[in-house]
């Protein structure tokens, strides 16, 4: 599964970190970014998506992406510069509200779409959630494709 | 006329067809019943009004028909038989294409209508009854204006007019003579009378139909056969009398000013003021009631929600302030949100019978299909529950009733060979029992064997060949994934067609389904639900740091954990309670907690279907109103997990999915390793 971006036109990302990686995901998908606010954690719901938060009255479920894209850097010790990010994004047929963690947020940026590249096949991160890279000013960008990561984690749930 | 209305009207016709199904259903059993018969009478007579009243002349006209071919039974002329039954029918599920105004090339409404005509009349198919080009040599004059403020009470002329045209109405002309001044002219009023002539086999009935929903003053004057001109009943029809231009080719109407009386005075006039109140009367109950959309009713359970919601922080806040009079008023909203829940709750509240029309008809086609002649009974059909709820249990109950008759009702030689009677009895009941609704399917069938179902689960993996269990166990392993195959479906009396899928959906309302079943005298699925999924009573407890909340409605009691149970062992974890042994679960465990264990734990004893189970949290924090949010997809993997709600203080608590801890304490291995997972 990959989105195939128009080659002339410009995309608007949200760019942020998940330890020393950076990250850039559509503008389009994103709701709001909230401070951190206490999250219950979900017995039994695996490592993926293990807590909910309270997001204007509605149960959100909050992810880590760590694990899918195959991030291996701690979280940094200090989380002044934490947030949640609210995105929708669709699972299967339906449009779903959920939450990611990251560690920085940067800014919302434009990059030209004819700059994305595809994954590198010697890649350490899993290509099924990838759906591009975009090398940046002087360091890369993963965009990770969003509706792939929670389709299979909510069909692995389905099935468990 | 406006989108509201004809929503309105829509939603009218769907009951009407609705209540005109069951009628006809009800009927084919009491073909007796003079209520049934009026009752379908009045259901089509009913559509076919406010069909015209709403412009859908292709509706009324069909539904014109097949009420005058209804009326003969009515009458008393013809006696109801399966046949005119099944050809009603057929004739009621033509209505909705009807009223989408679909084209008809094969002419199947025309011939339902003939077959009905024939059926009433017994003899062969004739003319329409009240075709319009069925003008006889000898018309009839028909004068008639509006009474009162008819317009501001919506009549619409032009839609009178409109159906007198499809009588058969021709030289309409307009009287336009008691116009007033434009200055005294009223808007609601209609100064306008018309005259037409209509073709000799429109009855006095037939008019009495077009005018049911207006106000109006009309006079039918049949000329005697002889006579030429049509008399000139109503005076001061002036000479400047305009055409309505609604008649194309309206030639100047003979209209001499003759004497009111024709000649040979044989002529009938008949004078009828027609009103709608006529209708109300039989319409029922004569309380008052309100359409609203259901859009508007989630839109208030939500914001219920919120209130709730926003009041348990008020009434935290209000406590830690000390104050005593914002204390009391924190109550006082507390109490009225109470009641505004409770109130929003029954309103949104619909009597199980709404569904119930289509299984009628599902029982009966397949009845007929099967060759299994089935009684199917239905008790408590105005047990209510949530709409949402109701929508949700159209399917399983379809899918329990088709598979009562399909698979456990034998046919009517192999009922010969029982003591049983050769037809079947399939019933359908529903009470309110507590804070939950019992539904019920019981059939008279030939029931499921035990002893095949075990071999079967064996052989499927689903259970060890040495596991102890309970009939009733053994029962519920057909509502497993791996039995829904079409090999069981001929072995074992076929129950298990995806009844996975049906307990599966019970469970998303919060419900539980069982099944009994005894060879050769009838099965029997229980469901239970709860009465609405929007708001619950909680209650509140503590795991570690966590809080979850458990449904009131499933607490049967609370104690304390016994000393010699502090520690867990392997064998012992059941509870002696007044001499009955209830299994219990540490929390903790299940929800793999990792905060150090307080020095008293309680032990909550919560009930559901046949099983008690006690489920040992570290701290009872008390009851809360629990608006119930319903958790992602992502997270359908969380078994113990049913919903979510938030707290006074905005954060989100869990709720427990009883029923689910209640299975898996049963020894069942596959839930036990489901629940490990």
């Amino acid at each position: 599964m990959s989105i195939q971006y128009n080659q002339s036109a410009l995309l608007h990302v949200l760019t942020f970190s998940l330890g020393q990686q950076k990250l850039a995901i559509p503008a389009i998908n994103l709701r709001e970014i909230l401070d951190p606010m206490p999250c219950t954690r979900v017995p039994g719901a695996g490592s993926v998506v293990p807590w909910v938060l309270n997001v204007r009255g509605s149960v959100v479920p909050l992810a880590e992406l760590r694990l899918p894209l195959g991030i291996r850097h701690p979280h940094e010790a200090q989380s002044e510069t934490r947030r949640f990010v609210v995105l929708e994004v669709e699972v299967g047929e339906d449009l779903v509200t959920v939450a990611i963690v990251a560690d920085i947020v940067h800014a919302v940026t434009t990059i030209p779409s004819a700059e994305i590249e595809p994954l590198p096949a010697a890649s350490q991160f899993p290509a099924e959630f990838i759906s591009g890279i975009w090398r940046g000013h002087a360091e890369f960008y993963l965009l990770p494709d969003l509706a792939a990561i929670f389709t299979t984690l909510a069909k692995r749930s389905k099935a468990a | 006329m406006t989108d509201d209305l004809a929503a309105v009207f829509h939603e009218e016709l769907s009951e009407l067809v609705e209540s005109l199904e069951r009628a006809l259903l009800d009927l084919k059993s009491q073909p007796e019943d003079l209520g049934l018969i009026n009752q379908v009478f009045r259901d089509l007579h009913t559509i076919k009004g406010s069909g015209a009243m709403f412009g859908y002349t292709t509706l009324a006209g069909f539904i014109h028909d097949f009420e005058t071919a209804f009326d003969k039974v009515r009458s008393g002329a013809q006696s109801v038989t399966p046949e005119l039954i099944r050809l009603c029918l057929a004739a009621r599920d033509l209505i909705p294409a009807l009223l989408d105004d679909e084209p008809d090339p094969q002419d199947q409404r025309g011939e339902i209508l003939s077959a009905l005509r024939a059926e009433t009349s017994g003899a062969l198919p004739d003319a329409l009854p009240a075709a319009p080009l069925d003008a006889g040599p000898t018309p009839a004059r028909l004068s008639f204006h509006l009474k009162g403020k008819a317009l501001a009470l919506g009549a619409r002329p032009d839609l009178v007019l409109k159906e007198l045209i499809t009588l058969g109405a021709t030289e309409i002309v307009a009287d336009i003579s008691a116009l007033p001044a434009l200055a005294d002219m009223d808007a609601d009023m209609c100064y306008m009378a018309w005259t037409m002539s209509l073709p000799a086999s429109v009855t006095e009935d037939d008019l009495e139909d077009v005018f049911f929903f207006v106000d109006a003053d009309w006079q039918l004057h049949r000329a005697p056969p002889i006579a030429a001109p049509a008399p000139q009943v109503v005076a001061d029809i002036s000479q400047s009398a305009a055409q309505a231009p609604a008649q194309p080719a309206a030639s100047p109407a003979p209209q001499p000013k003759t004497i009111p009386s024709a000649p040979g005075a044989e002529a009938e006039g008949t004078g009828r003021n027609s009103a709608p109140p006529k209708e109300n009367a039989s319409s029922g109950e004569g309380m008052a009631t309100v359409r609203v959309p259901a859009a508007r009713l989630d839109t208030l359970m939500d914001t219920v929600g919120e209130l709730v919601t926003v009041e348990a922080r008020l009434t935290d806040l209000a406590r830690a302030s000390g104050d005593p009079a914002l204390v009391s008023t924190a109550e006082l909203i507390a109490q009225l949100a109470t009641q505004l829940r409770d109130a929003t709750i029954v309103m949104r509240m619909v009597p199980l019978r709404s569904i119930i029309a289509r299984f009628r008809r599902l029982i009966l086609n397949l009845s007929e299909t099967l060759g299994k002649p089935v009684d199917f009974v239905v008790i408590g059909e105005e047990t209510e529950l949530d709409k949402t709820m109701i929508e949700k249990l159209a399917d399983p109950l379809v899918h329990i009733l088709r598979n009562a008759i399909d698979h456990g009702m034998e046919t009517a030689e192999e009922r010969q060979k029982t003591p049983k009677s050769t037809t079947g009895r399939i019933e359908l009941s529903a009470i309110h029992a507590g804070g939950e609704v019992l539904i019920r399917v019981r059939d008279d069938g030939r029931g499921m064997s035990p002893d095949r179902i075990r071999a079967k689960a064996v052989e499927r993996g689903l259970i060890a060949p040495d596991a102890q269990l309970t009939d009733g166990q053994i029962f519920s392993m057909i509502f497993e994934p791996g039995f829904s195959t079409a090999d069981v479906v001929t072995e074992l009396s076929g129950r298990g067609v995806g009844m996975d899928v049906v307990r599966r959906t019970i469970e998303t309302l919060r419900g539980t389904i069982d099944v009994e079943s005894r060879l050769g005298i009838g099965t029997t699925v229980t469901m239970r639900l709860p009465l609405t999924l929007a708001i619950i009573d909680g209650l509140m407890i503590k795991v570690g740091e966590e809080t979850y909340t458990l449904p009131l409605s499933a607490v049967k009691e609370i104690i304390e954990l016994p000393k010699d149970k502090v520690i867990a062992s392997e064998t012992d974890d059941f509870l002696d309670i007044r001499g009955k042994f209830v299994p219990f679960l540490r929390l903790r465990n299940l929800l793999s907690c990792s905060a150090p264990e307080p020095d008293s734990q309680n032990v909550v004893i919560v009930e559901a279907g046949d099983g008690c189970v006690g489920l040992v949290v570290d701290r009872i924090i008390g009851t809360s109103q629990t608006v119930i949010k319903q958790m992602s997809k992502l997270h359908a993997g969380a078994r113990a997990i049913s919903g979510a709600t938030i707290l006074s203080d905005g954060s989100v608590a869990l709720i427990i999915d009883v029923q689910h801890l209640v299975s898996a304490a049963s020894p069942h291995p596959k839930l036990a390793r489901e629940l490990a997972a």
